[in-house]
């Protein structure tokens, strides 16, 4: 056989294989993560979820595409992570929500969140968040007609439980309802379960750490049994477990506390980043205006993630960790 | 030993090799042996052209405190010498050898005769031995360190934790004798009292090959080491840590945690060297990857063009785009199969598929990723935010002198990061603003 040589092979850097695990994959988990929660909610409000999530997705995923066109910067759309914004910002709106309301926050998360300060991974607040935040904000209204579970007789539109428990109007739910998900909420944050399989699904995929989620719900949940023990204005361990499966604390737990972008990098940090998160929702369902405090709170963590990020960098140690025998 | 893990990744092995026992190559047409085959000064060509040689002569040599000679892996004629632009950039001298192909031996080749350390070390040295793990560090310099009294434990690294190489593990089965021999040899004239041979647990007949030969021979003061079949396990450093738990910083040395530590076939080549007095002219190596024809384990005369290996192999079967000296985690890309072996490699990997495409880096997405895989707990994101702002300090800060250039961080980013590499170029930046 006659023997072939080659002299213009390829010439890369160390190391020449990589993990399988790339941007698009990891953002395609946490979109199957979150299905659990849609097919509960499309159960709950009805078909208008599945096009309102899909609306959102569209419009955040041509924003951002035109918005790179727009800009003459590489396409990124395939990352996914306009995707999931998509789904998040609508997960995070009520199912009776104009289409154009939702599309506006979709705008607003995509490119003034996100593209206006450099696109995936540059952005300081979570997208889906500060959309929802700036859309409560501008449409109170709207953003707070809360339509019926199919579960309710009637009426025409309800209250969230924690509305119930902030303004009264209503009894309270029990916690098992709350755990399945027929109340009033968001779209997407109404079922406990759902959320939860979703979330151990991404743990178990080693996609997130489970130490935000735990610090987050563990701090709520100890936050509110600390409250009614002390002021005895409810059975300690049942409204501690309502803290938890009311609003949005598992969504933002799992799925918006977590976003890799906007909250800490060590291990330490995602202590603080959770307890934080926890604390603030607490202290504005308890004392503050609002009845729900969780995409404030995430917000204003996420503000702090470069102190939090800095203060632990400063004090890691290099080299291999000590464990003489 | 119940200390915890060091952060490691896990990495498909793709060890398809490893029941293939090793084939000899027959003697090529032409070898061409480079005169830089260790760390240090390389060395002085003792043949011109004309010059007839034998197998085991000395042909390169050079008067240098860290340095090996090299020796002739044929008989035949020196036709001349010849520079070569090697795959680190560097020019190097080939001496080049038109075979006889009838492997005369040079009269001085007969096993040494040693009584003490000194004349252990220069046997040592006279066989030509470097590490033969990947850095190729003349090994009588890492078995007579300064403080030679303190160190008490031989560590051999039959890890072998990057994917495709079988090489050592072939090794292990192939080669049992001289190993533990080569071992006994350097434990009683260095003075070590134990030793461990680390192996990943995903070799279990080697591990199970040993551990019968070693109480075959009564053998108490070396034993094997399990290891997690994990990368990089086989990085001295990590070695070190997983076997004696001590932590080992950058900058150390093995013998500094008394340790002398060497690959299993350095040890196995100098037991063969004490048995018949051959030096280090042949190399076993793993020959893989999807562009090659008849995967297997080969072992070729030093010099032998890498692409007469490969023809060896039943060729290509697909056009190369990639080809590896070395594994693929820390592996080096060249850029011409007009290479010839030399005293370290270990394998020959020639890919025509995706291993070959260098993929399209994107946003760093802050996963965290690179920060746990990382087995010295560095943040390589935060290294290379700190190295595109060219901060020297910053990179000194967050222990940039620390990385081993693994590569298990650029692996695991999924945002295809070359972090490893940027760690490479933030070390040269410390580096050259001197800080300490």
């Amino acid at each position: 056989m006659e023997k072939k040589t080659y002299s213009n092979l390829v010439v890369s850097s160390a190391p020449h294989i990589v993990s399988n695990m790339d941007t698009s994959r990891i953002m395609m988990m946490v979109i199957l993560a979150l299905m659990p929660s849609l097919f509960v909610s499309i159960y709950v409000f009805g078909f208008r979820v599945l096009t309102l999530t899909l609306a959102c997705v569209v419009a955040s995923v041509f924003f951002e595409w035109a918005w790179n066109k727009l800009m003459k910067r590489p396409q990124t759309v395939g990352d996914l992570s306009a995707v999931v914004t998509g789904v998040l910002i609508a997960f995070n709106v009520p199912s009776g929500l104009p289409y154009w309301i939702a599309v506006l926050g979709c705008f607003v998360g995509i490119v003034i969140v996100k593209q206006l300060f450099g696109g995936l991974g540059k952005n300081i607040a979570n997208p889906a968040i500060t959309a929802r935040i700036v859309l409560f904000l501008s449409f109170a209204t709207e953003m707070t007609t809360w339509p019926l579970p199919r579960m309710a007789v009637d009426a025409t539109s309800t209250a969230t439980p924690l509305g119930i428990l902030k303004e009264g109007g209503g009894d309270l739910p029990n916690n098992l309802e709350m755990f399945l998900g027929f109340i009033g909420g968001s779209m997407g944050e109404v079922s406990a379960i759902a959320l939860l399989v979703g979330g151990l699904f991404l743990i178990w995929k080693k996609i997130i750490s489970p130490i935000i989620p735990v610090c987050f719900i563990g701090s709520v949940f100890v936050f509110a049994a600390i409250y009614y023990g002390v002021t005895g204005t409810g059975d300690a361990l049942d409204m501690a477990v309502f803290h938890v499966l009311a609003g949005g604390v598992m969504l933002g737990a799992f799925f918006m506390a977590t976003d890799y972008v906007t909250t800490p990098l060590l291990p330490a940090g995602k202590v603080v980043f959770g307890i934080g998160c926890g604390l603030i929702t607490m202290i504005i369902r308890l004392w503050g205006q609002y009845p729900e405090g969780v995409s404030f709170s995430i917000l204003i963590m996420n503000c702090l993630t470069p102190l939090i990020n800095n203060f632990f960098q400063k004090r890691m140690y290099g080299g291999a960790k000590k464990h003489e025998k | 030993m119940s200390h915890k893990h060091l952060h490691s990744i896990h990495v498909s092995h793709y060890k398809h090799t490893a029941g293939c026992a090793t084939e000899v190559m027959p003697i090529p047409d032409v070898v061409k042996i480079s005169m830089s085959q260790h760390i240090g000064a390389p060395c002085k060509p003792l043949v011109q052209k004309g010059d007839y040689v034998k197998v085991g002569q000395v042909i390169g040599d050079v008067d240098a405190f860290v340095s090996a000679p090299i020796h002739s892996s044929v008989s035949g004629t020196v036709t001349g010498l010849e520079e070569m632009r090697s795959a680190n950039g560097g020019v190097d001298t080939l001496v080049v050898i038109e075979t006889d192909k009838k492997q005369e031996i040079y009269e001085g080749v007969k096993p040494p005769e040693v009584d003490d350390l000194a004349g252990f070390i220069k046997a040592v040295r006279d066989s030509g031995m470097v590490g033969l793990g990947g850095a190729s560090f003349p090994t009588h310099i890492k078995f007579n360190p300064k403080n030679i009294d303190d160190v008490h434990t031989l560590i051999v690294n039959g890890a072998e934790c990057e994917p495709f190489i079988t090489s050592d593990h072939r090794t292990m089965l192939e080669d049992t004798d001289d190993l533990i021999s080569g071992m006994q040899l350097a434990m009683k004239y260095i003075g070590l009292d134990q030793g461990y041979i680390g192996i990943e647990e995903n070799k279990p007949d080697a591990i199970a090959h040993l551990d019968k030969a070693l109480a075959d021979k009564g053998i108490t003061n070396i034993k094997t080491f399990k290891l997690q079949a994990r990368y990089p396990k086989g990085a001295e450093r990590v070695l070190v840590y997983e076997i004696t738990g001590k932590t080992m910083d950058a900058g150390v040395l093995p013998a500094d945690m008394g340790v002398i530590l060497s690959n299993v076939t350095t040890f196995a080549k100098v037991g063969e060297y004490f048995r018949t007095g051959m030096p280090l002219i042949s190399k076993r190596m793993t020959v893989d990857g999807d562009a090659v024809a008849e995967p297997k384990n080969v072992i070729a005369p030093i010099g032998t063009m890498i692409s007469d290996v490969i023809a060896f192999c039943g060729g290509y079967k697909q056009e190369p785009k990639k080809i590896l000296m070395g594994g693929p985690m820390m592996g080096r890309a060249i850029f011409s199969d007009e290479m010839p072996i030399v005293k370290n490699n270990n394998a020959i990997l020639a890919f025509s598929g995706s291993q070959a495409l260098v993929k399209e880096e994107t946003a760093c997405i802050n996963c965290g990723r690179c920060h746990q895989a990382c087995p010295f707990n560095l943040i390589p994101t935060a290294l290379a935010d700190a190295y595109e702002r060219r901060d020297a300090q910053a990179l000194s800060d967050l222990k940039v002198m620390q990385c081993m250039e693994c590569g298990s961080c650029s692996y695991v980013c999924p945002a295809r990061r070359p972090l490893g590499f940027t760690n490479k170029l933030g070390k040269a930046l410390v580096k050259e603003a001197g800080i300490k």
